[in-house]
């Protein structure tokens, strides 16, 4: 059980090398904790910009020209812009406008607190990105099979929900891998605005420890992990969708 | 102005149950169907043929509201296709449709392809459909085939199952367009024998095709178009052998 503190204890002992997170419990949970900030934050935003990437998609079609347009200036905002310029105009900008309560010291309580703000922040950035993304897999389903789907009776959302976007989804998938990575390590981002996450737990212990360097080699091999895993999860579903007799 | 979806009068099996009337269909400016009218009869086989370009695919893809209309009227049973306020879904439960180029969809199997239509569009119970659909597969000679996606079957198997597909719909007319024109000479004639059966159990069929053979044999009235305009109909006994038309005749000449 205690091999590994005693290990690294060891090891900083004769050689120098400071990593605190393995031998000493604080720091371990700090570390963890801004580990598990950083999986909701990577989780909730890569399914809300999922939505957000659907919905815009089957909206950058609809047949109200007004609709469209609004798609595409959402496009082109937060394409156009920095995430930390999104992250700080929602936090600082739209946060200090919106109502907020009090709480029992009579201190201002935002309704929605910085967590949410960089999830919100993040997934619409990512949002934008992916409603490009499914809009070229979307492109790539032959205009005939929405038009077998037409001649069935199927309505424009049911011809997009079981026909269109399964397999728009298979042409983009290694866009939209891509893409999700990014916003993974994105998410750091929302360290500006104090969200505990895996950085801002990091650069704590390495300011109180004094060991940046060390604490630097845990930060890049986490998200090496991390987005390892993310890999991992994006290529089995490509492998899951992938159909006999069709493409390769 | 507009006129009600459903024509005040319930339609009766005397009558047409699929009617045009005067249809023109323009492109831009470019017009491709000139006033095109015909009465089908329930029951009957129609084969529509012409040159390449004489509007023969716009005129049965207008049937299903595939294609608007620009003006006339079509009328499904008593369904009027024209109204703006047409109810699509009521028309596509009447009107089945068979491509060129089959349109399965790629990324389900050959059973799921015939099942998805009445399980997602019209609700209904999915071991009841699945029944159906392993009967229709039955029926069009993929025994075996159930579980194969389309991108594993020929394209005559893929043309039997589209063929299954918009059967499981339960139409009461079908719409074939140049069915077998993407297919090589052998498969063709599996999917003939398909649409032949279909015929004679007495479903209503409209097919534009280039099988003249199929079509002296299978029609009780042949349409010969050129031009967005029904140049010469009749049964195909005279049509083939007593046709008029200067323009029919260069056709039937260097088609037979």
């Amino acid at each position: 059980m205690d091999v590994i503190p005693a290990w690294f204890q060891n090891l900083y002992e004769t050689t120098g090398l400071n990593f605190t997170v393995f031998y000493d419990a604080y720091d371990w949970n700090r570390y963890v904790n801004g580990l598990k900030t950083t999986l909701v934050l990577a989780v909730v935003t890569i399914l809300l910009s999922l939505v957000i990437g659907a919905v815009g998609a089957l909206l950058q079609s609809a047949p109200s020209r007004i609709v469209r347009g609004a798609v595409n200036a959402f496009v082109v905002v937060f394409r156009n812009t920095p995430p930390l310029v999104q992250i700080f105009f929602f936090y600082f900008g739209v946060g200090a406008v919106l109502p907020a309560g009090q709480d029992q010291f009579g201190l201002r309580q935002p309704i929605i607190d910085n967590l949410q703000w960089a999830v919100i922040a993040l997934s619409l950035f990512a949002g934008a990105f992916n409603v490009e993304i499914f809009r070229s897999g979307i492109e790539a389903v032959p205009k005939t099979t929405v038009e077998a789907a037409e001649a069935l009776g199927y309505t424009r959302i049911r011809a997009y929900l079981f026909i269109i976007l399964p397999l728009a989804l298979r042409v983009c998938l290694p866009a939209l891998n891509n893409n999700l990575v990014n916003l993974l390590k994105t998410t750091t981002l929302a360290y500006a605005i104090a969200v505990p996450e895996t950085l801002y737990a990091v650069k704590q212990i390495w300011s109180e420890s004094q060991n940046v360097m060390e604490m630097m080699l845990v930060l890049f091999a986490t998200y090496g992990v991390l987005v390892g895993v993310l890999v991992w999860i994006m290529h089995r579903w490509e492998k899951a969708l992938r159909i006999p007799g069709y493409g390769r | 102005m507009a006129a009600p979806t459903t024509s005040p009068a319930a339609w009766t099996p005397d009558q047409p149950i699929v009617q045009l009337i005067d249809v023109h269909k323009s492109f831009g400016s470019f017009e491709v169907l000139k006033g095109v009218s015909f009465d089908v009869k329930k029951g009957e086989v129609i084969c529509i043929i012409g040159p390449s370009g004489s509007g023969k695919s716009t005129l049965i893809r207008c049937i299903n509201a595939l294609v608007p209309v620009s003006s006339g009227t079509i009328r499904v049973e008593n369904i009027e296709v024209a109204d703006p306020k047409l109810d699509k879904l009521a028309l596509r439960r009447k009107v089945g449709m068979v491509f060129q180029q089959y349109n399965l969809f790629p990324h389900k199997t050959a059973l799921q392809n015939v099942m998805m239509a009445p399980v997602h569009v019209l609700g209904q119970d999915k071991r009841e459909v699945e029944q159906r659909a392993r009967a229709l597969l039955q029926k069009v000679r993929l025994a075996g085939k159930e579980n194969s996606y389309p991108g594993e079957l020929s394209g005559g198997q893929q043309q039997r199952v589209a063929i299954a597909r918009s059967l499981a719909m339960r139409p009461d007319v079908m719409l074939f367009d140049e069915v077998t024109a993407a297919l090589d000479p052998e498969t063709v004639k599996e999917v003939l024998v398909t649409i032949r059966e279909l015929a004679e159990e007495g479903m209503t069929c409209l097919l534009v095709t280039h099988e003249m053979n199929f079509a002296r044999d299978v029609a009780d009235h042949i349409y010969f178009t050129d031009r967005g305009v029904i140049v010469e109909h009749g049964p195909p006994a005279t049509f083939f052998t007593a046709a008029s038309d200067p323009r029919t005749r260069e056709f039937l000449s260097q088609v037979l």
